[in-house]
C-alpha cells in the first residue's frame, strides 16, 4: 500500500514529532510543570489540620534533634552554630526531596505518559519544583528563627539567592539524570538512598568544618579537605553559611588565609572551585541530554 | 454512512509509517546485573506492529480504523497522538488534536471536582485561564452541578465517567482521536458519546476512531481502514471494510464456537450424512450475505424403514442465542415411508435475516410419532457466517417500515411512530 493517492496539496507544514523532552510550546511546558507540582504540594498535606505546618515539622525535628544533642557535646561552639545547623537541614532536605522524589517520578506518572502526549521533562521539573515551594516556606522558619538568634543583617545575604538558584539548578541537573535512569535501571533507587545518607556527613552538616580543622587538627590543604570541596553540595552549603553568618568560604578553608588576603584569589582556590563548578554544569548537561534521549521511548519502556 | 461534504483539504497524512517494538529475551532491569554482565548481550525479539501504513484524513471526516486485538491500530492512534515516535515515515496533522485515549487522565481522587476538570484540562492541552472558564460548561454538561465539592473518591463511577467525558468534549480539538476504551460505559452513555461524536461530526470536527464495531463504522465513518498484524488491508469504502473484517475473523485462526448441552444420540434409524447451506443458486460461499436467498440442505442416510421423519434445523449465534428454527414438518407433516437404504436431501429455504456473525447450526432428524422420537442429529459441523452492516443490534433483522405521522390534535405529543 505504499502507492497511497495522497491529495495534492504540498502545504501541510512540518510532520509531527513524536513524545521528546521539550515539544510544543514553552508556555504549555511551564503550565503543566507548574500544574503538577502545585497540585502535588496541595495533596501531600491535605485535610490535614495541620496542613503546612507538617512541611516544616520535619526539618525542624531533625534540627531540633541535632541541635540539641551537638550543642550538648559541645562539638556544635561555633558562632550561631544552630543557625548554621538549621540551614544546612533544610537544604538538605530540599536536596534529597528533590532528587530522591524524582527518581520513581516518571514511572510513577505512568498514566500521564502512556495517555497523553505532553513535554515529558515536566515530570521531573514539577518535581522540583515542588521542592522549592516547601524550601520556600523553610525559608520563611529560618529567617524568623536567624533574627530571633540574633544573627545581624549583612551585605552578603544578597549573595544567598544565587546560591539558591544554583543548588535548584543542580538538584535540577541530577533529577533529569536520575528519572531517565530509573525506567531502565530499577536500583537506582536505593543506590542513590545510599547516596544521599552518605551526602548527609560528607557535607558536613552537623559539623562545620572549620571546627574539624580546630579540634581534629586537619592540616590546611590537606587530600582531605580537598576531596570535601569537590562535592558541590558541600561548597554551596558552606558558601551558604559564609554568606548568611560570615563562616570561612570553602577554598579559605582548604588553603587559609595568608595575612588576611583571601586564597580564592590565588590560582589553587579557584582551581578547587572549578571541580564542583563543571560538576553542576555536567549534571545539567548530561541529565537532559540522557533525559532528552530516552524520551521517546519512555512510553514505550515502562 | 453519509456522504462526506467538506473541504477536502487533508488534516491528517500518514506517510509509509512503520513501528516495531523491541522485546528484550531477558530484561536486565537493575545496574548490578550490568555490573556483573558487562559483556553480555540480551537478545531481543522484534515484534512489528505497523508496517507501512499510508492514509490521508480530509478535513470534518469521520474515519474509522478497526482491526482485530493486536492488530496495532492503538499503536497507530498512539503514533498519531504523538505519545509512541514512528520508526520510519512521517505524519502530518494540522490544526488542534484532542485524543480520546483515555477518560480523566491526571484525575486525582482526593481532589474535588473544580481542582480535576482544571488539571485534566491543562493536561490537554488548554491554558489553567481557558480550562478555569469552561468549568462552569463542564460541570453542566456532566449534570454534577450539586456534587461540585464533593471530593472524586466520593463520586460513582458513572459520575466519574460523566465529568472526565464532558472535560474531553470541552477541549474544541479540530482533530478527534478517540480509542474504543470510551465505549465502556452503559448504553445510555455511549449513546450520549456518539450523540456528541455526530454533533462534531456535523460541526465540521475530523475525527478519527478506533473500533471493533462495525455498526459504529458503517453507521458514521465516511471512509475506514483495517489493519491486520500492522498491515494495511483494505481502506476506503466502510461497507468494504466492515465485510473484510467479518471474513478475517471468522476466516482465520478463530476457534468454532462450540455446542451447549450433552451429546444426544438418536434411535439410530437414520443417519445425517452431510448438512450444508448454501446461496439462492446452488453455491457454497464461504459467507452469505444477509438479505439473500439462504438453503440449508441436510442428506439423510436411512438405515432403516422411518415413516414420516422431519428435519429441524436450528441457528445458534456466538452469545448462544437460538434466533431462527426451522423444521419441515411445519410444511410437510406427512413425508411419507423411506425404505432401509435409501437416501434423501432435505432442504430448507428461507430469506437470511440473521444478523451478521457465525452461527452454530444444529440439525435435528426426527419422527413425528407418539410425542418427538429422536433419529439422529448432527451439531457443531456446519457454521454459518453471515456477512452485512446493517446491523442494529437485534438477533435477526426483520424488513421494518417505519413511518411518523403528525396530528395537530394534539399539543405536546405531536409526534407517534408507528411501525
Amino acid at each position: 500500500m505504499s502507492s497511497y493517492s495522497y491529495t495534492d496539496v504540498t502545504d501541510l507544514g512540518e510532520p509531527i514529532r513524536g513524545p521528546s523532552a521539550l515539544s510544543g510550546d514553552f508556555r504549555r511546558f511551564w503550565h503543566l510543570t507548574f500544574t503538577i507540582a502545585r497540585t502535588e504540594f496541595k495533596l501531600r498535606f491535605y485535610g490535614s489540620v495541620l496542613g503546612y505546618f507538617w512541611q516544616l515539622a520535619r526539618p525542624l525535628m531533625m534540627f531540633g534533634v541535632l541541635d540539641a544533642v551537638y550543642t550538648l557535646g559541645k562539638l556544635g561552639s561555633a558562632d550561631h552554630y544552630s543557625a548554621m545547623l538549621l540551614s544546612g537541614v533544610v537544604l538538605y532536605t530540599f536536596f534529597t526531596e528533590a532528587t530522591g522524589g524524582s527518581v520513581r517520578c516518571v514511572v510513577d506518572r505512568e498514566s500521564f505518559v502512556r495517555k497523553i502526549q505532553f513535554p515529558r521533562l515536566a515530570i521531573p521539573f514539577a518535581v522540583v519544583l515542588t521542592a522549592c515551594f516547601n524550601l520556600a516556606i523553610n525559608f520563611l522558619a529560618i529567617g524568623a528563627f536567624i533574627l530571633l538568634e540574633g544573627v545581624t543583617p549583612r551585605l552578603t545575604w544578597l549573595e544567598l539567592p544565587v546560591i539558591i538558584v544554583i543548588l535548584i539548578l543542580f538538584a535540577t541537573g541530577v533529577s533529569m539524570l536520575l528519572s531517565a535512569l530509573f525506567v531502565k535501571f530499577r536500583d537506582i533507587q536505593p543506590i542513590w538512598d545510599v547516596v544521599c545518607q552518605v551526602l548527609f556527613y560528607a557535607s558536613l552538616i552537623l559539623i562545620p568544618i572549620e571546627k574539624l580543622q580546630e579540634h581534629k587538627g586537619l592540616i590546611l590543604g590537606s587530600p582531605l579537605l580537598h576531596l570535601w570541596l569537590i562535592n558541590p553540595f558541600a561548597d554551596l552549603i558552606q558558601q551558604y553559611r559564609h554568606a548568611l553568618l560570615g563562616a570561612p568560604s570553602g577554598p579559605t578553608v582548604v588553603h587559609g588565609t595568608h595575612g588576611g588576603i583571601n586564597v580564592l584569589a590565588a590560582a589553587g582556590g579557584w582551581a578547587d572551585l572549578a571541580i564542583p563548578i563543571v560538576i553542576i554544569l555536567a549534571s545539567l548537561v548530561v541529565g537532559f541530554w540522557v533525559f532528552n534521549r530516552s524520551a521517546p521511548h519512555i512510553a514505550e519502556n515502562l | 454512512m453519509r456522504d462526506y461534504v467538506g473541504s477536502g483539504r487533508p488534516v491528517i497524512r500518514v506517510e509509509d509509517v512503520s513501528k516495531a517494538f523491541r522485546i528484550p529475551e531477558e530484561q536486565m532491569h537493575t545496574l548490578k546485573e550490568r555490573a556483573l554482565h558487562p559483556l553480555r548481550r540480551t537478545g531481543y525479539n522484534t515484534f512489528k506492529a505497523l508496517e507501512g501504513i499510508s492514509f490521508e484524513v480530509k478535513e470534518g471526516e469521520f474515519y474509522g480504523i478497526v482491526g482485530r486485538n493486536g492488530s496495532g491500530k492503538s499503536t497507530l492512534l498512539k503514533c498519531l497522538a504523538g505519545i509512541y515516535s514512528a520508526d520510519r515515515g512521517r505524519i502530518w496533522i494540522t490544526g488542534r488534536m484532542s485524543p480520546f485515549i483515555e477518560l480523566g487522565v491526571g484525575f486525582n481522587p482526593d481532589l474535588a471536582a473544580r481542582d480535576n476538570v482544571v488539571l485534566n484540562g491543562i493536561m490537554l492541552g488548554l491554558s489553567p485561564r481557558e480550562a478555569r472558564a469552561r468549568y462552569e460548561h463542564v460541570i453542566e454538561f456532566a449534570e454534577l452541578e450539586d456534587f461540585q465539592e464533593l471530593k472524586l473518591k466520593n463520586y460513582s463511577s458513572g459520575m466519574h465517567v460523566r465529568l472526565a467525558f464532558s472535560v474531553a468534549i470541552q477541549v474544541d480539538a479540530d482533530v478527534l482521536l478517540i480509542d474504543e476504551v470510551l465505549a465502556v460505559g452503559d448504553a445510555s452513555f455511549q449513546q450520549k458519546c456518539f450523540d456528541v461524536f455526530n454533533r462534531l461530526r456535523d460541526e465540521g470536527r475530523t475525527i478519527v476512531l478506533v473500533t471493533h464495531d462495525m455498526g459504529a463504522v458503517a453507521r458514521f465513518c465516511h471512509r475506514a481502514l483495517l489493519l491486520e498484524h500492522g498491515d494495511m488491508v483494505v481502506e476506503g469504502d466502510p461497507d468494504d471494510v466492515a465485510n473484510h473484517y467479518l471474513e478475517l475473523n471468522f476466516n482465520r485462526d478463530a476457534p468454532a464456537p462450540q455446542p451447549v448441552g450433552a451429546q444426544w444420540s438418536g434411535s439410530g434409524a437414520a443417519r445425517i450424512a452431510d448438512a450444508w447451506c448454501e446461496d439462492g443458486d446452488g453455491s457454497q460461499p464461504t459467507m452469505f450475505r444477509q438479505g439473500d436467498p439462504l438453503r440449508f440442505c441436510a442428506r439423510v442416510e436411512f438405515v432403516d424403514a422411518v415413516e414420516d421423519p422431519a428435519l429441524s434445523v436450528a441457528f445458534q449465534n456466538e452469545d448462544k442465542v437460538t434466533a431462527l428454527v426451522a423444521n419441515t414438518a411445519a410444511e410437510i407433516e406427512r413425508s411419507g415411508r423411506f425404505a432401509a437404504g435409501e437416501q434423501a436431501v432435505f432442504s430448507i429455504d428461507f430469506e437470511n435475516l440473521l444478523a451478521p456473525g457465525r452461527y452454530l447450526v444444529i440439525a435435528t432428524l426426527s419422527r413425528l410419532g407418539r410425542g418427538l422420537e429422536l433419529i439422529d442429529r448432527s451439531d457443531g459441523e456446519v457454521t454459518l457466517i453471515v456477512k452485512g452492516t446493517t446491523a442494529q443490534g437485534g438477533v435477526v433483522d426483520l424488513p421494518v417500515h417505519s413511518t411518523i405521522e403528525r396530528s395537530p390534535s394534539y399539543e405536546r405529543r405531536g409526534v407517534e411512530v408507528s411501525s
